[in-house]
């Protein structure tokens, strides 16, 4: 796990690469931005690439023969192959285009789960999970009368695997989990999880919203049935994630959009579906985002996710030890080597959005609240707390600053 | 933004003169703010020409937002209900004497959407009763 200084980041050139990076909050305030989890900084790089599709070649894809259309259309489908490069899909037809993780897994509640999954039907879940991993399979589970189950988190933020075996006793139909919480920054043992899954013979969702874009993840290797993902976490735009699903899977389920592109033929009162991926791309998609995607992995591919995850080793084991040394905080979570580039935290008698506020006076940007994950906040008994996230451009020194901002936190509330 | 974290603020969240439950009492609310968790209840009792004599808060929150509540407790205590159904933003702004950004403000108004859903006996309280 060590890095030699040769393979360590250039952290000078990488944060040359982000123009926001160089702003300043106020005069003589630089940005120290620390909420990469809620959304990562984009690389000029991708700006430029959006840009210059609409600039040079912007045109619907997938009709139209002319230049621009084919150059758009090869454009979007390339960004596709570099995406399916880059998790390690056998083929590019298994990655489908949707707006973001959110909808990646609704697609498969929704399209999966209302053709597979009856009345009685169990989905297990974790504790740990995003609300974008709870609510698809609650509404589903109201509409179809089905059982969710969870995997319990223990004290120190880890998945209780002893009873997940318990709960596979009873025979879940899919198994839907987090890669890395975006709360504690727990790496879940997923390939385990997989195995063990689906030798219970359910199928495996895992939300790959935070460990795709920091760690080397290989669907064939974790072996997920559906990975999903969004860009803008990973250093691309908004408006753009993947939903990686097994090629048999996504040819046995129905369309979950209906309209254009997601077609062959229509009739008045009929339509037959397109062929993979296209059947659930419905209408025009967003063609520069995905563009800027491709963009994106491109940067990543070029560094290495192996260094990015190194880089971000080392900055948490960094934050993790400084942060400990502050009195009255406390970091949810387990320990720095089983988890992520995410410390939540709480600071005593002093809230959350308090907290927040003051760092942003120093140019801070942190997350405070709940972060999208209520039943786990619940869990730990807390109503909110303050999260700094680490990506790539991130440094020791921010870390630095991060720990003076939260002297002046104490020092404001004595 | 220093300027967001007045004496009296702090203080307030500190020490707050109004922290606390009241049963009985004639009125009776709590709300909190889904973004951040923040949860308030505030308890009145109110004599018989409607005048609000009692007032208490409980629950959790920021600073701005706990503040917000001391303050505006304070300041209903001997208004007639009436007087407090015309309460609005500006008034909390004014008793908080800061600015807020658009996130914020969301805290500095939960204790008065609080307490006006209470006094319009509503079944949930709703952002456009402290909208100017």
């Amino acid at each position: 796990m060590n890095t030699t200084t040769a393979e360590r980041l250039d952290l000078i050139q990488i944060r040359e690469d982000f123009p926001i990076l160089k702003r300043e909050i106020a005069p003589g305030i630089p940005l120290v931005y620390l909420d990469s989890t809620a959304t990562s900084q984009k690389p000029l790089a991708v700006i430029r690439a959006m840009n210059d599709y609409y600039e040079r070649s912007n045109a619907n894809i997938h009709r139209g023969v002319h230049t621009l259309a084919e150059e758009a259309t090869a454009q979007y489908e390339a960004a596709r192959e570099k995406i399916a490069r880059f998790i390690g899909a056998r083929k590019s037809c298994e990655v489908v285009f949707v707006r973001n993780t959110t909808e990646a897994i609704n697609l498969v509640a929704f399209s999966w789960g209302r053709k597979f999954l009856q009345r009685g039907d169990r989905v297990l879940l974790t504790e740990m999970e995003h609300h974008s991993n709870l609510v698809p399979w609650q509404i589903l589970a109201q509409e179809k009368g089905l059982e969710l189950d969870f995997i319990p988190v223990t004290e120190n933020g880890l998945l209780d695997l002893d009873e997940f075996q318990r709960l596979l006793g009873q025979k879940p139909k899919i198994v839907a989990v987090t890669q890395m919480s975006n709360v504690l920054g727990t790496i879940n043992p997923v390939k385990q999880i997989a195995q063990l899954a689906h030798q219970a013979g359910a199928v495996v969702l895992v939300d790959g919203a935070q460990s795709v874009p920091h760690l080397p993840v290989n669907v064939e290797d974790l072996e997920a049935d559906f990975l999903a993902f969004s860009a803008h976490k990973m250093l691309g735009p908004t408006g753009i994630g993947a939903l990686f699903g097994k090629e048999e899977l996504l040819e046995a389920m129905p369309p979950f959009l209906g309209g254009g592109d997601m077609i062959k033929k229509v009739h008045l009162r009929s339509f037959s579906a397109n062929e993979l991926p296209h059947k659930f791309e419905a209408g025009t998609p967003a063609i520069a985002e995905a563009i800027g995607f491709g963009a994106a992995i491109d940067y990543l591919s070029r560094i290495g996710m192996e260094r990015v995850a190194a880089h971000e080793r080392e900055i948490i084991h960094y934050a993790l030890e400084a942060l400990s040394e502050i009195d009255g905080l406390t970091v949810f979570g387990p320990p720095a080597d089983q988890k992520g580039a995410v410390a939540s935290f709480t600071m005593r008698g002093v809230h959350p959005h308090d907290v927040s506020q003051i760092l942003d006076s120093q140019g801070i940007a942190v997350r405070a609240g709940h972060h999208c994950a209520m039943p786990l906040h619940e869990k730990f008994g807390l109503p909110a707390t303050t999260r700094a996230s680490f990506y790539l451009y991130n440094t020791h020194q921010e870390v630095d600053q991060l720990v003076r901002g939260l002297a002046k936190v104490k020092k404001i509330f004595g | 933004m220093d300027d967001l974290y007045r004496e009296i603020i702090i203080e307030r969240y500190k020490d707050p003169l109004y922290r606390g439950v009241l049963e009985p009492n004639d009125i009776s609310f709590e709300d909190e703010n889904p973004l951040c968790g923040d949860h308030i209840r505030i308890d009145l009792r109110v004599d018989e020409n409607a005048r609000v004599i009692e007032a208490a808060f409980s629950g959790h929150g920021c600073a701005i937002s706990q503040a917000s509540a001391d303050l505006l407790l304070e300041s209903i205590i001997g208004k007639t209900l009436d007087e407090v159904k015309q309460l609005n933003k500006q008034d909390v702004l004014d008793l908080l004497g800061i600015e807020l950004g658009p996130v914020r403000l969301k805290c500095a108004l939960l204790p008065l959407k609080v307490v006006k859903a209470g006094v319009y006996g509503l079944g949930e309280a709703s952002d456009s009763l402290v909208e100017e």
